[in-house]
């Protein structure tokens, strides 16, 4: 791959000028996704939520290449009809060029009401790219609680309460669930670090058939943080193992990067309003079952992608 | 114009259709009645029979998905669906027609839900009425092959641009065995010609194109406005094609089918197959001196409210057979819109409506009979206190599922 300066010559197919909030972190994906795709031409569809509503506010829009909304559980369904008349036109003669199909999903629409038609599109195997980018609630219609959405975190549908620790389930996790679906690739994502992204998303265009990446992407909105701490807190997600990096390549897991010193996840917490209920005398137990937590998880990753605890 | 007379079910004749039309993209879904469509158009695909990719998409939802997907990136693009299957493609019917894009889809009319029926009503499409499609009524199979043809050439015409639902109905027509006369392939794909794009497309590198942007109060209303009015624009081209299509076949398609109107006293208006069985009623009545006609629409969207007041206008008493209720306590759709459509006509007849059918119920002979005997009795009088009533059922026994 070139380097980032080679890279950022390219026109990215991702415009400034959308309306997304300061420090959100779904663009940054976004363009970090298009300097990896480079000159190859795309087409993007995309989930309701708020990459779409604010990125494509008519008569206005933030996407050079071509791209389509249809609504919120369809996103994989839509560019699986997309990517179908493609290969139908070039059956025919019709249409010759390469053309790249990516589809941009918030946890909402991927994780929960658009993951029949994401296990669908996966299962047929169209030749597409389905990033997810999991800021874990549903933050456009105002902080609701999603199947994505950490143990303990205050959202408005989990909020924190007298006899309430916030949401007190573990998120799905979707990234395994994908790589069950045996397709050729699977990845986890963090922007903050952007090359291990990029790697991955010429990886994951490069396969025959479909890929899936998942990548953390802070919300300042849900999780109540300073706007210029979210890509640090987005490292901090990786850096606790709260979110790792691996690859799920043709079947074989494969840790991306493993901390050096693995960190307590309150260092991730601490700086997010959506936790503070739990620094409290008695949110300390609750704090103490989500690091067990983690720790399981990290562990059970550790065995799946064969690396020494 | 040579035609083949073969016998085939309603399913067999529209997956024939669809062979002929031989689209770029189907992705379809299987529901009973409409699942032999699938299976038959599958077996095309097998065989090597169409050009088409087939998706076999895991639910109705993405089924609507993918073809809006599909069209909107310059393929002619199709699916077929029942009942449940449409109400699961909801509000991607709406999306569909907002999008103007030319999809063409059988609907197998069938009950929806609950309690659950496989049987055929007009519930399913008539729950879809305001979602922005056309919608072809078919009486037969042959009705339902030719209205399949036609619906290609009405859809893509650059004046309309709408999607088209045909509605056939379930098992009464999908599943009975009729003849009827059939096109040669290449008369089909000259009929309906090339299918050419009148919208900027995903797949044109050259122009990058936004489908589908979020549009506030500020565009909103101009965008469907704008839809609203290529439904308007659908009218004349419904007829040109159906006068078209009759040069080429010698079977006559326009918006409605009357039938002993001229001076009939008492009518019926009812959509697709009951049609039959009232004309039956029509020639009886005939006989003894009873001056009964019948109306069916086979357009109902969009709503050809003119020409129906114009031929409705003179009839002294007519009775609306709705195969749907709207469970809104005054009766269904098609006799409301009627209704309305007479509220201008110079002498207002009186219009009363009959629920029939539901759940696939029979509608015989003498179902038929007795509402004509209640059309003579209001047309005597000028007047009825019934408005709504419902057909064929047993109201001694109404029960609580």
């Amino acid at each position: 791959m070139p380097n980032l300066k080679e890279l950022m010559q390219h026109e990215s197919f991702f415009s400034p000028g959308h309306r997304m909030c300061a420090g959100c972190v779904a663009p940054l994906v976004v363009r970090q996704v298009a300097l990896a795709v480079g000159d190859t031409p795309v087409v993007v569809a995309n989930a309701t939520g708020c990459l779409e509503v604010a990125s494509t506010i008519f008569p206005y829009t933030a996407w050079r290449c071509s791209f389509i909304h249809n609504a919120f559980a369809n996103a994989a369904a839509t560019l699986s009809g997309v990517e179908t008349a493609y290969r139908a036109l070039k059956k025919q003669g019709k249409i010759n060029k390469e053309i790249k199909f990516i589809a941009f999903g918030g946890d909402g629409g991927t994780y929960d009401i658009g993951l029949q038609s994401l296990s669908g599109a996966m299962e047929r195997g169209h030749n597409m790219l389905y990033i997810c980018y999991d800021n874990g609630a549903y933050m456009n219609t105002g902080i609701q609680r999603s199947s994505a959405t950490p143990l303990f975190a205050d959202t408005t549908t989990s909020p924190a309460g007298q006899v309430s620790s916030g949401k007190s389930q573990w998120r799905k996790d979707l990234t395994a669930i994908m790589a069950a679906h045996n397709i050729p690739y699977a990845a986890q994502v963090a922007p903050s670090h952007f090359m291990d992204l990029m790697t991955k998303v010429q990886k994951a265009l490069s396969v025959d058939g479909p890929s899936f990446i998942n990548a953390m992407a802070h919300c300042p909105r849900g999780w109540r943080y300073d706007t210029r701490e979210g890509v640090e807190l987005t490292r901090l997600s990786v850096e606790t193992c709260y979110w790792p990096l691996y690859e799920v390549d043709h079947g074989k897991w494969k840790l991306s990067y493993k901390p050096k010193e693995k960190k307590p996840i309150e260092t991730w917490i601490r700086k997010q309003g959506r936790f503070r209920h739990l620094f409290t005398d008695k949110g300390q137990t609750e704090i103490k079952w989500l690091q067990q937590r983690v720790d399981e998880e990290w562990s059970k990753l550790l065995e799946r992608c064969k690396e020494v605890g | 114009m040579l035609q083949e007379r073969i016998a085939l079910t309603g399913n067999e004749a529209m997956a024939l259709a669809m062979k002929q039309i031989n689209p770029d993209v189907v992705a379809a879904y299987p529901i009973t009645p409409q699942t032999e469509i699938v299976q038959l158009f599958s077996s095309y695909v097998a065989n090597g029979m169409v050009k088409t990719e087939f998706i076999t998409v895991e639910s109705e939802h993405s089924a609507m998905s993918a073809v809006v997907g599909a069209a909107a990136s310059g393929v002619r693009a199709m699916t077929a669906t029942s009942s449940q299957g449409l109400a699961y493609m909801f509000e991607v019917l709406y999306i569909a027609a907002s999008n103007q894009l030319p999809i063409v889809m059988p609907v197998v009319n069938r009950a929806l839900s609950g309690p659950i029926n496989i049987h055929g009503d007009h519930s399913d499409t008539m729950g879809a009425r305001d979602a922005g499609w056309i919608q072809l009524y078919s009486e037969n199979t042959q009705e339902a092959y030719d209205n399949l043809i036609q619906a290609i050439r009405i859809a893509e015409h650059s004046d309309v641009q709408l999607p088209v639902m045909v509605c056939m109905d379930g098992f009464i027509i999908s599943h009975a065995l009729e003849n009827l006369e059939i096109l040669a392939d290449e008369d089909v794909q000259q009929f309906i010609g090339e299918f050419i794009p009148h919208r900027p497309t995903l797949l044109n590198l050259d122009s990058p194109v936004t489908v589908g942007p979020l549009a506030l109060y500020d565009y909103y209303m101009e965008i469907k406005r704008a839809q609203a009015e290529a439904m308007m624009r659908a009218k004349p081209v419904i007829r040109q094609v159906g006068q078209e299509y009759k040069a080429l076949t010698g079977r006559c398609y326009d918006l409605l089918e009357p039938y002993k109107l001229d001076d009939a006293d008492i009518a019926i208006v009812v959509l697709s197959s009951t049609a039959g069985t009232t004309r039956v009623v029509v020639d009886e009545l005939r006989q003894e001196g009873v001056k009964a006609g019948v109306l069916k629409p086979r357009v109902f969207r969009p709503f050809p409210y003119e020409e129906i007041r114009e031929v409705l206008a003179p009839v002294k008493a007519i009775a609306i057979l709705d195969r749907a209720d709207s469970y809104a306590g005054f009766g269904g759709p098609l006799f409301k819109e009627i209704r309305a459509a007479l509220y201008d006509a110079p002498a207002r007849p009186p219009v009363v409506n009959y629920i029939y059918g539901l759940g696939g119920r029979d509608a015989n002979l003498n179902d038929i009979r007795a509402v004509y005997r209640d059309l003579d009795k209001i047309a005597a009088t000028g007047w009825t206190d019934q408005l709504v009533r419902y057909l064929g059922v047993r109201e001694e026994a109404i029960v609580h599922a």
